[in-house]
């Protein structure tokens, strides 16, 4: 199963729980952004909706973050994810390098 | 006069050139890479060799389906905010799929979802049961892929049957996916992402100049709290029928799409009490639909499988969310501009309110641009509108493709090359590719042809709702749970799958086939409508918890490689960890 690129202490339990856990803290923390975004939205609808009603430059404010603001919002969430992730793997892959070489 | 002379003599030349020209692209963009698709490889995962830029746009090209292109106008038009969620979740839900699935996912390196579902647990019985969802999703999307070719080509000739439409669409679809497999659909799918952009942005940037500005229509429609007076439209706004939703209730949360069910029961019920206890109910109904869709529309949208198929054709892990990012940006510009159509057809066009079917507000979007020509513009009217029907053909041609593509590959490659016949040659599977794109061509024709009664965009969710409670729960815990087995994961996900199927059946029966005893129990219990119209809030949890429990009480069976497989799964690529997996299961078709 293992080869000689691939460091011994990948293939341990240990390393997989590590990696899996840094890889799901990273997914967990931007999906509660969104997770948060989209549970909230309805709630503020359904308990203010004389506030979300207020009008901004023509639209309502619910529309308004609706309709137009909330996919910028989204995007800003995927950029930061891709970005970190991208920087663990390679901090994962350069310690698992990094070990092979000791 | 002939009907048919009458049909030639209504067709507007410049919206038949479009469309046509849209049609010959496509074929002759299939046609050309028909003769670069040779291997297997080509025709299931485009040789995995698809580039970031590219691969967005296609996966754009392919998820912006006539929903999308018309529905959501439609949607917007007759429902107002509440039909909102879906272009936001369409476009938002890929964030999940980024967050949880696609790098993972990608890095198993499979050809189809089935082959995944059977390489996670060794089982080739999971494989039957995942291919059984391909067809089940797939068919579920396929008929609003086709129901808005009926409406286009109806629009575009005149007293053209609705069916001649759906057919003619989808024979010319299965002509250039047999060609063609997934290489030969990607370029064309790319080229009908940007088509479709500029569609649907140039007409309304330059309807909204003469005829107002999104905002302004928007403007129009008074709140609840504000008063007649306050409503100083600066905008043309033509008398709404009695049909169309009030101002208030279209332009406010919790309206006519997420009370239709309650309001339904308070007009047929028999006591001032029962009035009153419904309506203490609407608002808390309402939004437990809201939260329904919600979730139906972002998890479905990580468990479509001829999206999530596409994310095989990337290079690695990496790409793959690269790929995503982009189809979230690109999806997202386009998911703005729908809803203005919907906003301003319901000022100009609210004559739609008055029609169902192919003449209702689905076409709004192909309707709304002629209204220049009595604006002392018609050629620009006509021009406009002949692209919003190019886009149209584009948006229901790239989609109903790429779910050709999935549902063939699921027949050849699952079913005829795995099960039936596992020693067959590259050429037979090809061989067989082709015959199972033109079957679920037929199929997809026949289905199509059923639901012209019904609305593109609800047909659409219906697909996501299926998908939510079937495929998101199996990938979500296949690729972060080590100790899923796969009677857990095929107990969830049928059960969850099949009760979703079901209860979105029965709301289609009564729907679409009158069935007056079932109409009679929504009206009683509008609770349980809510609950079987959208049934993700409870099929979603439902399935995932199945999984836990059934995986618990059989975790003998967890695959005796599963340290391997998660490291597969997860490990960078530097790591080299899947060129050990593919060799080491070389043997069983990996």
């Amino acid at each position: 199963m293992k080869t000689s690129s691939t460091p011994d202490h990948v293939h341990t339990d240990g390393f997989l729980a590590h990696l899996m856990r840094d890889q799901l803290k990273l997914s967990i923390a931007c999906a509660l952004f969104f997770v948060t975004a989209l549970v909230a939205l309805p709630l503020l609808n359904y308990f203010q909706p004389e506030y979300m009603a207020q009008r901004v430059a023509g639209f309502t404010l619910s529309w308004l973050i609706l309709g137009v603001l909330f996919f910028p919002f989204v995007w800003i969430i995927s950029y930061i994810f891709i970005k970190r992730s991208i920087a663990l793997e390679e901090a994962e892959a350069a310690a698992a390098k990094d070990s092979l070489k000791k | 006069m002939t009907p048919l002379l009458a049909t030639i003599t209504d067709i507007d030349p410049w919206i038949a050139t479009c469309s046509l020209i849209t049609v010959a692209i496509t074929v002759g963009m299939g046609f050309w890479s028909a003769g670069k698709s040779k291997s297997a490889g080509d025709f299931f995962v485009a040789g995995r060799s698809v580039s970031v830029g590219w691969n967005a746009s296609a996966i754009s090209g392919e998820y912006l389906s006539a929903a999308s292109f018309m529905g959501v106008a439609g949607m917007v038009m007759l429902n107002g905010y509440d039909a909102l969620w879906y272009p936001v979740c369409y476009a938002c839900g890929y964030l999940f799929l980024l967050l949880f699935i696609a790098g993972p996912l990608r890095r198993f390196g499979a050809y189809t979802i089935p082959d995944f579902a059977e390489g996670r647990y060794d089982s080739p019985v999971f494989r039957k049961i995942a291919v059984c969802f391909v067809l089940f999703i797939g068919f579920f999307y396929t008929m609003p892929q086709m129901k808005g070719a009926g409406t286009t080509l109806a629009y575009i000739f005149p007293g053209l049957p609705y069916w001649v439409g759906v057919a003619v669409v989808g024979a010319v679809i299965t002509l250039n996916v047999s060609l063609g497999g997934m290489k030969g659909i990607t370029l064309v799918q790319a080229f009908q992402y940007w088509l479709k952009v500029f569609a649907i942005t140039l007409p309304i940037f330059i309807l909204a100049s003469i005829v107002g500005q999104y905002q302004e229509h928007l403007d129009a429609n008074k709140t609840a709290f504000e008063s007649a007076a306050a409503n100083s439209a600066q905008v043309e706004r033509k008398a709404l029928p009695e049909k169309a939703p009030k101002d208030e209730q279209w332009i406010a949360p919790f309206g006519s799409l997420t009370t239709k069910a309650v309001d339904t029961a308070i007009k047929k019920a028999k006591t001032p009490e029962e009035k009153a206890a419904l309506e203490a109910n609407k608002r808390p109904y309402s939004l437990l639909y809201t939260y329904s869709l919600i979730i139906a529309l972002v998890c479905g949208t990580a468990g479509l499988p001829h999206i999530l198929v596409r994310f095989y054709t990337n290079p690695d892990g990496v790409a793959a969310k690269r790929t995503t990012m982009w189809v979230m940006i690109l999806i997202g510009v386009f998911y703005v501009f729908p809803p203005v159509y919907g906003v301003i057809g319901r000022s100009l066009t609210p004559e739609l309110y008055n029609a169902v079917g192919a003449k209702g507000t689905d076409k709004v979007v192909l309707e709304l641009p002629t209204l220049l020509a009595g604006k002392n513009h018609p050629l620009l009217g006509s021009i406009l509108s002949g692209i919003t029907c190019a886009g149209a053909f584009a948006a229901f041609m790239s989609t109903f493709s790429g779910l050709l593509v999935s549902m063939s590959s699921a027949l050849a490659h699952d079913i005829y090359g795995r099960m039936l016949k596992p020693n067959s040659s590259p050429e037979q599977r090809l061989k067989a590719f082709k015959w199972a794109a033109v079957i679920i061509g037929v199929v997809s024709v026949g289905l199509g042809t059923q639901v012209e009664k019904l609305n593109i965009n609800y047909l659409v969710g219906q697909a996501f709702a299926i998908a939510a409670a079937s495929y998101f729960p199996l990938l979500f815990m296949s690729v972060w749970w080590r100790g899923m087995t796969m009677r857990g994961a095929a107990t969830g996900m049928l059960v969850g799958g099949l009760l979703a199927l079901s209860s979105i059946f029965l709301t289609t029966l009564s729907d679409v086939y009158a069935v007056q005893t079932l109409a009679d129990f929504w009206v009683e219990h509008p609770l349980a409508r809510i609950l079987c119209e959208q049934p993700a809030i409870w099929a979603v949890p439902l399935s995932i918890t199945l999984m836990i429990v059934v995986s618990k009480a059989t975790a003998r069976t967890i695959p005796s490689d599963v340290r391997m497989k998660m490291l597969v799964l997860h490990a960078p690529e530097a790591l080299g960890l899947k060129q050990e997996y593919i060799k080491e299961h070389e043997g069983v078709g990996h």
